[in-house]
C-alpha cells in the first residue's frame, strides 16, 4: 500500500530523446491508474523510473513521501509484470513464484504456505511443479501476476500485462486483473494503449503523448470532456469525428451543414460574433437515422444526407460509415493520431464518418441516408492549439 | 493415397542407404584403428578387419613408456588451461558483445573474425622465432599462448551466440523480485548461459585437444609435446618392431575423451530451455 507521487519527473536518455517531460502524477494509496498514450510515448519509461529500472534526469519519485530517485530498485518494494511475463524458464512455477519470498529470506514454511494461497487465488494450483515453457500463455501470464502478488509488494507496475495473448483471454484476463487489485487493494500503474483496457480498469487514467501529460481523469470525464483534440481522438472507439467549421453570425458552417449555436456553445465562444475556425467533434453515438426520430426532436438537431459506405451491424446497434465532402479537419494532433492508428488509406478528398445508429435503422451500404445530431453534444476544438472550447472541467 | 505412401517408403530406403554409406565412409578408418590397437604383434599385419587373436598388450606397452604418458599428460594439461583461459575472456568479450553499445565493437568482431580465418602455418615460423627468443620454447606457455589465440575468436563466437538468445528481461524481473546485481546474475543469467559456456568450452577443448601443427612445430623435447605430436615419434620397444600397435593404441585412447565430450554434450544442450521465458 503506498501513495505514488511524481513531481515534474523527466527523463532524457543518452542519446538526447527526451521520453517524459515534466510528468507529474499524483497516485493516490489503492488507486489503479492507468497510462495511456500511443506508441512511443513514454509509457514504459515513465513505469521503469517508477520501478527503478531507469534512472529519473531530473524531478522527484516519491513513494509514501520517500524520496526514490536513488534507491535500487530491490529496495522500493514495488513488483512488475511484464509484458514478456519474464519467467525463469529454468525454474519450476513454484520457484518462480516463490524466488521474490526466498530472496527476501522468507521462512520456508512462510513461503510455501504463501505460494499455495496465490496459486489458489490465481487457479495455478495443478501446475504449480510444472515449467513455464510448458504453460499456456494465460497461465504464463497468471505466474507472471502469481509472482508479483506473493510477496505483497507496496505497488504493482504493469507493462500491457495482456498484450501478448488472444483477444478472448485478454477479456477474461482483464476482469480478472480488475477482481484481483480490488481484493487486494495495493496501487497499482498500468500502462496499455488498449482502449478498452483504459476504459474498464483504472480508477483514472493518464493520457500521454510525446512525453508530456494531456490529461488525468476518470476515464467517464475524459471521454466526456477531454481537455484537446489528442485526448479526444485518441479515447473512445471508434474514435470521435472531427470536422472543420467556420463561425459567423451565430452558425457553424461545417461539411455537415450549418449548426445553429445553441446557448451552451454560444457561452464558450464568447456569443460568436468574432469570424473564427474552429474543429467540430461528434462522438458516433451522438448520430442518429433521422428516420426513427419524430419531428420535434428533428428540429432541435442538424440533418444531413450522406450515402452509407459501409454499414456493420453489431446487433444491438448499426455502424454505419460515410464519406463527406468538404476539407479534412487539419491538426498536428490528429495527424499523429491517424500515424498512430495506421490509418494511412484515408479518402483524397472529404473526411470519413463515422457513426452508431439505432438497430431499427433501415440504412443500407450505397443507399443515401438522412443523419441527425444533437448540437448541444458537439465539442469545439481551437485548430492551432488544440484546446477543448468546450471543456468545462 | 496408396502413391504417397510409396515415394515416402522409396525416399526412406534411399535416405537410410545414403545416411549408411555417409556412416560407413566415416567409421571405417576409425574401427580400423581400433582393430589395429587389439591386434597382437604377430597378426599385425594379417589384414583382418576382426582380429583373430584379441591382446590388450599394445595399451599396456603405451602406458609403460614414459613418452606416452608424459605426452598425455601434457596434452590434458595444456588443452584445460587453454580452454579455461580462453573461455574465461571469451565470456567477458561476448557479454560485452551481446549486451553492450560501445565504440570499435565491429572492429572488435571483424578482427576476430580475422584471426579465426588467419591460415595458422603462416604463424609457425615466426612463433618459432619469438618463442626462442622469449624462452617459451618447448615449454607450456609457448603452446597455451598460440591456442588461447585461436581458441577465442571461436569462444566469442559461439558465446555471443548464446548470449543474444537470453532473455535480459529476465535480469529487470529478477532486480525487481529483490535481487542485487549479483544475485541477479548468479541465479537466473547465470544457470541461462551455462550450457552455452559449456558447449564453447567443449568446442575450444577439441581445437586444442586434436593440434597436431603447433604440437610438432613449438616443441622439442617430452617437457610440452602433447599426444598427436609424441605419436609421430613412437618408435616400437626395439628398432625392428613396428610400432603401428601402439600408434593405433595411443590414437584410441586420445580419441575416447572427444568422443565422451560429444555424447555428454548432446545431452547437456538442451534445445530450447529459453523458450518459454518470453511470449505466450
Ligand atoms: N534506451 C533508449 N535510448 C534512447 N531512446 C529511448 C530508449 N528507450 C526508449 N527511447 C525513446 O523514448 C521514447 C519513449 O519510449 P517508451 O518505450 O517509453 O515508449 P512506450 O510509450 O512504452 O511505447 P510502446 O507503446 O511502443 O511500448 C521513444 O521515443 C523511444 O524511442
Ligand atoms: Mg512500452
Amino acid at each position: 500500500m503506498a501513495e505514488i507521487v511524481l513531481d515534474k519527473v523527466t527523463k532524457r536518455y543518452p542519446d538526447g530523446a527526451i521520453a517524459a517531460s515534466e510528468v507529474d502524477i499524483n497516485i493516490a494509496d489503492g488507486e489503479f491508474i492507468i497510462l495511456v498514450g500511443p506508441s512511443g510515448c513514454g509509457k514504459s519509461t515513465t513505469l521503469n523510473m517508477i520501478a527503478g529500472l531507469e534512472d529519473i534526469t531530473s524531478g522527484e519519485l516519491r513513494i509514501d513521501g520517500a524520496r526514490m530517485n536513488e534507491r535500487a530498485p530491490k529496495d522500493r518494494d514495488i513488483a512488475m509484470v511484464f509484458q514478456s511475463y519474464a519467467l525463469y524458464p529454468h525454474m519450476s512455477v513454484r520457484e518462480n513464484m516463490a524466488f521474490p519470498l526466498r530472496l527476501a529470506k522468507v521462512p520456508d514454511a512462510t513461503v510455501k504456505q504463501k505460494v499455495d494461497e496465490a496459486a489458489k487465488v490465481l487457479d495455478l494450483t495443478q501446475h504449480l511443479d510444472r515449467k513455464p515453457s510448458n504453460l499456456s500463455g494465460g497461465q504464463r501470464q497468471r505466474v507472471a501476476m502469481g509472482r508479483a502478488i506473493v510477496r505483497s509488494p507496496k505497488a504493482f507496475l504493469m507493462d500491457e500485462p495482456l498484450s501478448n495473448l488472444d483477444a478472448k483471454l485478454r477479456v477474461q484476463m482483464r476482469t480478472s486483473v480488475s477482481k484481483l487489485q480490488k481484493q487486494l487493494g495495493t496501487t497499482t500503474v498500468y500502462v496499455t494503449h488498449d482502449q478498452t483496457e483504459a476504459m474498464t480498469l483504472g480508477d483514472r487514467v493518464v493520457v500521454l503523448r510525446g512525453g508530456f501529460v494531456q490529461q488525468i481523469g476518470s476515464p467517464q470525464f475524459l471521454y466526456e470532456q477531454p481537455a484537446n483534440l489528442f485526448v479526444a481522438g485518441f479515447i473512445g472507439s471508434p474514435s470521435m469525428n472531427f470536422f472543420p467549421a467556420t463561425l459567423a453570425e451565430n452558425k457553424l458552417a461545417s461539411s455537415l451543414g450549418e449548426i445553429a449555436l445553441t446557448d451552451r456553445l454560444r457561452r464558450v465562444l464568447e456569443g460568436g460574433k468574432a469570424q473564427r475556425d474552429v474543429i467540430v467533434g461528434v462522438r458516433p453515438e451522438h448520430f442518429e437515422d433521422a428516420a426513427l426520430l419524430d419531428e420535434a426532436t428533428k428540429a432541435t438537431g442538424v440533418t444531413f444526407q450522406a450515402q452509407v459506405d459501409v454499414l456493420e451491424s453489431m446487433g444491438s446497434d448499426k455502424y454505419a460509415y460515410f464519406t463527406v465532402e468538404g476539407k479534412q479537419a487539419e491538426s498536428s494532433e490528429l495527424a499523429e493520431l491517424a500515424v498512430d492508428a495506421g490509418a494511412s488509406d484515408v479518402p483524397e478528398s472529404g473526411s470519413q464518418v463515422v457513426t452508431r445508429l439505432s438497430a431499427a435503422s433501415a440504412a443500407q451500404e450505397g443507399a443515401a441516408c438522412d443523419i441527425w445530431f444533437d448540437p448541444d453534444k458537439v465539442l469545439l476544438f481551437d485548430p492551432s492549439s488544440g484546446a477543448n472550447l468546450t471543456y468545462t472541467g | 493415397m496408396a502413391m504417397i505412401g510409396v515415394a515416402t517408403t522409396r525416399r526412406k530406403i534411399q535416405w537410410s542407404f545414403l545416411d549408411l554409406l555417409v556412416v560407413v565412409y566415416a567409421l571405417v578408418p576409425v574401427l580400423w584403428i581400433v582393430s589395429l590397437s587389439f591386434k597382437s604383434k604377430e597378426t599385425l599385419n594379417d589384414g583382418n578387419f576382426i582380429p583373430r587373436e584379441w591382446s590388450i598388450q599394445n595399451y599396456v606397452d603405451i602406458f609403460q613408456t614414459n613418452e606416452f604418458v608424459r605426452a598425455l599428460f601434457n596434452s590434458i594439461g595444456i588443452a584445460l588451461i587453454s580452454t579455461f583461459i580462453a573461455v574465461v575472456i571469451g565470456t567477458m568479450a561476448a557479454y560485452a558483445i551481446a549486451r553492450l553499445d560501445f565504440p570499435g565493437k565491429r572492429v572488435l568482431i571483424g578482427v576476430s573474425l580475422l584471426v579465426a580465418m588467419f591460415p595458422q602455418v603462416s604463424l609457425v615460423s615466426p612463433l618459432f622465432e619469438i618463442e626462442r627468443a622469449l624462452g617459451l620454447f618447448d615449454t607450456w606457455p609457448g603452446l597455451i599462448l598460440p591456442y588461447v589465440t585461436f581458441g577465442l575468436p571461436l569462444a566469442i563466437y559461439t558465446l555471443s551466440a548464446f548470449f543474444k538468445e537470453i532473455p535480459w528481461e529476465l535480469e529487470k524481473a529478477a532486480k525487481m523480485d529483490g535481487a542485487t546485481p549479483a544475485q541477479a546474475f548468479r541465479k537466473v543469467i547465470a544457470p541461462l548461459a551455462a550450457p552455452g559456456v559449456f558447449t564453447t568450452a567443449i568446442l575450444v577443448f577439441i581445437l586444442t585437444w586434436n593440434d597436431f601443427l603447433f604440437a610438432i612445430s613449438l616443441t622439442s623435447t617430452e617437457a610440452s609435446r602433447t599426444v598427436p605430436a609424441a605419436l609421430s615419434f613412437f618408435t616400437g620397444a626395439s628398432q625392428f618392431e613396428d610400432p603401428k600397435g601402439t600408434i593405433s593404441a595411443a590414437a584410441v585412447v586420445i580419441t575416447i575423451p572427444i568422443i565422451l565430450f560429444v555424447l555428454f554434450f548432446q545431452r547437456r544442450i538442451v534445445a530450447g530451455l529459453t523458450s518459454g521465458a518470453v511470449k505466450g
